[in-house]
C-alpha cells in the first residue's frame, strides 16, 4: 500500500516538525537562556535539511554497493576524497572543471575495476566482516594514494556555485529565513542525482540486472547475468556518485584530508534508512540533518554544546530499537 | 622431529582439557614467558623497551578484549576507543581521589567502572545485529570522547585537558607510573599483568560462558532454541570485553603515555585494535598478541625502512606512503589469509608434527 505510506508520510512530517517546535518553544520558555523564534526555528530546520541532503549524497554510494554486493563499503569516503583531490588537480591544470569532472569519471572508473579486480574477486565468498576490512585496507590505500600525488594542502574546489547566502519569506517571519544559496545548489544536484539513478535503475537493462544481483546472488548467475561485471558497474557508479559529492562537500569546505572523514556523518543516515534502500538514505539524510542541526541550535546550550558528533548516531540507535533494519531497509526474516 | 606428542598419554579428563595438552607447547611458552621477563629487560634499550614492548602488551590486552566481544561472540564493535578512553580517566579519577589505594586494585576498579558502561551500550545489540550494531557502537565512541572532552571535572579542571599519571608504586618503591618510573619496571609489570589477565581471558573463553558466547557467534537463533538466554550471553559478553579494554585504556594512559587527553583514544584507535584482532585471528587469544604484534611493529619497520632507502624524503611523503603500504598489506593479508596469523601459526605446528616426514 505505498499510496497509503505516502498519505501517512505527507500527513506525519509536518506534524512532527511543529510538535518539535512547541516543544522546543515550551522549553526556551522554561530556560531563559534560550533563544526560539518560529522564524529561526524554521531556519535551523531547513538548513539542517539542506545540510542533510550532502549527508545522503555520500550514503548513496553505500547503499548502491551494500545492495548489489552486500559489502558494507567503508572506503566511500576515501572514494569521496580521491575523487576531490584528482578533479581539483586537473583543473589546477588549467583544465575547464566539465573537462577534470569527465576525466574524473573515467579515473573513478579505471578505480572501481581495479578493486573489482584486485581485491574482490580473489575474496569471494568470504564472511562479510573480511570483507568490510578488505574496504578499510582500501580506505587507507586510497587516502595515502591521493595525497601521495595531489599533496596534502587544503585545495579550493570552485566550479562557480554562488555561495552568498539569501534571505527567504520576509514578509512571514520578522528577518526572514537566512539560507544559504550553495547549499540550495547542492540539494538540487541531490535531487537530480537520484532521479538519475531512480531512472538508471528502472528504465535501463543494466539497472534490472543490478536490482537481480542485488535481490538473489545466485538466482542471478543462473540466469546469465555476468556478476563480476556488474560489480564493477556498481563501483563505478559509486565512485561518481562519490564524485558528486567530492564536488559538493569540496565545494564547501575546501578538499583536504578531513573531507575522508564525512564518512562518519554519512552511517547513521545509512543505519536509519536502512542499507539497502536508496529512499531511506535520503530521507534518512534529511531527518539526521534536520535532527542534528536542531538538537544542535536549541538543545545545545542546555547540555552544553558541541553534540553534533554523537547525536545523530545517538538519534539512529533510539530508531534502529523500534526498527532493526532501518527505515526502509528490507525485513530482516531470519531462518535456522 | 621434537614437536611429537607421541608417548604422552593423558589418563584423566583434567589432563585432556588443559590449556596446552601438548608437553612442548608448555615448555614453550614458560620458555617464552622466562625470555621476556628475565633476558628481555637486561638487554633491550631503552627505546624498545618504550616505543615497542610497552604498547605490545596494551594493545594486546586491548585486542583481547575486542577479540571476546566480536571474535568469541561475534558482535562487531567500533566503540574500543570510547572505552578505552572510560578506562583510563576512570582509573585517573579514582587514583587522584583515593592516593592510598593501591594501583593495581585502581586498574581493576577503573576496568569495572568500563564494564558497566560496556553493558549499557550494549544493549541495544539484543535488537540490532550485524553492520547495524557496528554503527551503533560508533554511538558510544562518539558520545564517550565527547562526554570525556566536555566536562572538565574528569581532568580534575586542568586547562589543558590532559591527564597526567601521578606517581604511583605497586610496593614500596616500585613505582610504575609517574617520572621516577623506570622502564623496565613498567615492563615487568605489563607483563605480569598482561600475561595474568590473558590466562584469565584464556579460562573464560574454555568455560561454560565462553561456550555460549561461541554459540551465540555461530548462529543465535539456534542457540536460543537450545536454552542459552541471549541476553545474558550478549551483555555478559560486553562487560567481559569492555572489563579487558578499559583496563588497557587505563594502562596506556598511566604507563604508556604517562599523560593523555581524550583525542587519544579516536576512531582511529578502535579501527587500529579491530585490525589487530582481524589480522591477528578472529577468536584467539594467541592471534590478539600476534596481530597487536604486527600493528605495533608495521609502521616502525615502514618509517625505518623508508628513511633507510632515502632519508631525505619529507615527513609528510613518508606518512602518505606508510598508509598506501599498510593499506595494501592488509588487503594483501586479508587475501592471502582471512583467518589470520593465529590460522598460519596453527597451520605451521600442523606442518611441524609431521615433519621431516609427512607422508
Amino acid at each position: 500500500m505505498p499510496q497509503r505510506r505516502i498519505a501517512i508520510w505527507i500527513l506525519a512530517v509536518p506534524l512532527v516538525i511543529a510538535g518539535l517546535g512547541l516543544i522546543f518553544q515550551g522549553l526556551a520558555g522554561a530556560y531563559p537562556a534560550l533563544y526560539f523564534t518560529w522564524g529561526f526555528f524554521f531556519e535551523a530546520m531547513i538548513g539542517g535539511l539542506l545540510q542533510g541532503v550532502m549527508y545522503s549524497l555520500v550514503a548513496l554510494g553505500f547503499v548502491l554497493i551494500f545492495k548489489a554486493s552486500g559489502i558494507f563499503n567503508f572506503a566511500q569516503g576515501s572514494l569521496v576524497l580521491f575523487a576531490a583531490l584528482t578533479m581539483v588537480g586537473f583543473i589546477e591544470f588549467g583544465l575547464h572543471w566539465i573537462l577534470a569532472a569527465a576525466i574524473t569519471v573515467a579515473i573513478m572508473i579505471a578505480v572501481a575495476i581495479a578493486i573489482e579486480r584486485v581485491v574482490l574477486r580473489p575474496m569471494v565468498n568470504q564472511a562479510p566482516i573480511i570483507l568490510f576490512m578488505a574496504t578499510i585496507g582500501i580506505f587507507y590505500f586510497l587516502d595515502g594514494f591521493g595525497q601521495l600525488i595531489w599533496g596534502s594542502d587544503i585545495k579550493i574546489l570552485n566550479i562557480g556555485i554562488p555561495t552568498d547566502p539569501q534571505f527567504f519569506l520576509e514578509g512571514v517571519f520578522e528577518g526572514g529565513i537566512l539560507i544559504n544559496s550553495f547549499d540550495m545548489v547542492a540539494a538540487a544536484v541531490g535531487a537530480v542525482l537520484v532521479a538519475v539513478l531512480a531512472v538508471f535503475f528502472h528504465k535501463t537493462r543494466i539497472g534490472r540486472a543490478l536490482r537481480a544481483v542485488a535481490d538473489d546472488h545466485q538466482a542471478a548467475l543462473s540466469v546469465g547475468i555476468p556478476l563480476k561485471t556488474i560489480w564493477a558497474i556498481v563501483w563505478s557508479v559509486a565512485g561518481i556518485v562519490a564524485l558528486v559529492a567530492g564536488i559538493m562537500w569540496g565545494g564547501k569546505l575546501g578538499v583536504q584530508f578531513s573531507l575522508a572523514l564525512i564518512a562518519f556523518k554519512a552511517l547513521p543516515v545509512l543505519i536509519l534508512g536502512g542499507f539497502t534502500s536508496i529512499p531511506g538514505a535520503i530521507v534518512g539524510g534529511l531527518i539526521i540533518g534536520a535532527g542534528e542541526q536542531v538538537a544542535e541550535v536549541f538543545l545545545g546550550p542546555i547540555i552544553g554544546g558541541a553534540i553534533q558528533d554523537w547525536f545523530a548516531y545517538m538519534l539512529a540507535m533510539v530508531f534502529l530499537l523500534f526498527r532493526p533494519q532501518g527505515l526502509f531497509g528490507e525485513k530482516i526474516i531470519e531462518r535456522v | 622431529m621434537f614437536y611429537r606428542e607421541a608417548g604422552q598419554f593423558k589418563t584423566s579428563y583434567r589432563t585432556d582439557q588443559a590449556i596446552f595438552p601438548i608437553l612442548q607447547d608448555k615448555i614453550g611458552l614458560v620458555a617464552v614467558l622466562i625470555f621476556a621477563a628475565v633476558i628481555v629487560p637486561a638487554i633491550a634499550s631503552e627505546y624498545i623497551l618504550t616505543t615497542i614492548l610497552v604498547p605490545f602488551l596494551v594493545f594486546s590486552l586491548a585486542a583481547i578484549g575486542l577479540n571476546i566481544l566480536t571474535g568469541y561472540c561475534g558482535q562487531l564493535s567500533l566503540g574500543t576507543g570510547g572505552f578505552m578512553a572510560c578506562g583510563a580517566f576512570f582509573a585517573f579519577k579514582l587514583t587522584t581521589a583515593f592516593p592510598d589505594v593501591n594501583i593495581i586494585i585502581v586498574f581493576l576498579l577503573a576496568g569495572l567502572g568500563t564494564a558497566l558502561v560496556g553493558v549499557f551500550f550494549g544493549i541495544p545489540s539484543l535488537r540490532i545485529k550485524g553492520f547495524y550494531l557496528a554503527v551503533a557502537t560508533l554511538a558510544a565512541q562518539f558520545f564517550l570522547l565527547w562526554v570525556f572532552n566536555k566536562f572538565d571535572w574528569w581532568h580534575n579542571y586542568s586547562p589543558s585537558g590532559v591527564i597526567a599519571a601521578p606517581p604511583r608504586a605497586v610496593f614500596g618503591d616500585f613505582y610504575i607510573t609517574g617520572t621516577e618510573a623506570a622502564p623496565w619496571a613498567k615492563y615487568i609489570f605489563l607483563l605480569a599483568f598482561v600475561a595474568a589477565l590473558a590466562l584469565l581471558a584464556k579460562n573464560l573463553v574454555r568455560s561454560r560462558i565462553g561456550r555460549t558466547w561461541m554459540a551465540i557467534r555461530d548462529m543465535d537463533i539456534a542457540a536460543e532454541i537450545i536454552g542459552i538466554r541471549p541476553m545474558f550471553a550478549k551483555l555478559s559478553a560486553f562487560a567481559v570485553s569492555s572489563f579487558f579494554i578499559g583496563i588497557s585504556g587505563a594502562l596506556w594512559a598511566f604507563i604508556y603515555t604517562g599523560s593523555v587527553e581524550a583525542l587519544a583514544f579516536e576512531i582511529t584507535r578502535s579501527f587500529q585494535v579491530l585490525f589487530m584482532i582481524i589480522l591477528g585471528g578472529l577468536g584467539s587469544i594467541l592471534g590478539s598478541f600476534l596481530g597487536a604484534a604486527f600493528i605495533v611493529l608495521l609502521p616502525i619497520v615502514l618509517n625505518i625502512g623508508l628513511q633507510s632507502i632515502d632519508s631525505s624524503i619529507s615527513v609528510a611523503l613518508i606518512s602518505h606512503v606508510e598508509f598506501m603500504i599498510f593499506g595494501a598489506l592488509i588487503i594483501f593479508f586479508l587475501i592471502v589469509e582471512p583467518h589470520g596469523l593465529a590460522r598460519l601459526w596453527q597451520i605451521g605446528k600442523e606442518k611441524l608434527r609431521l615433519w621431516p616426514f609427512p607422508y
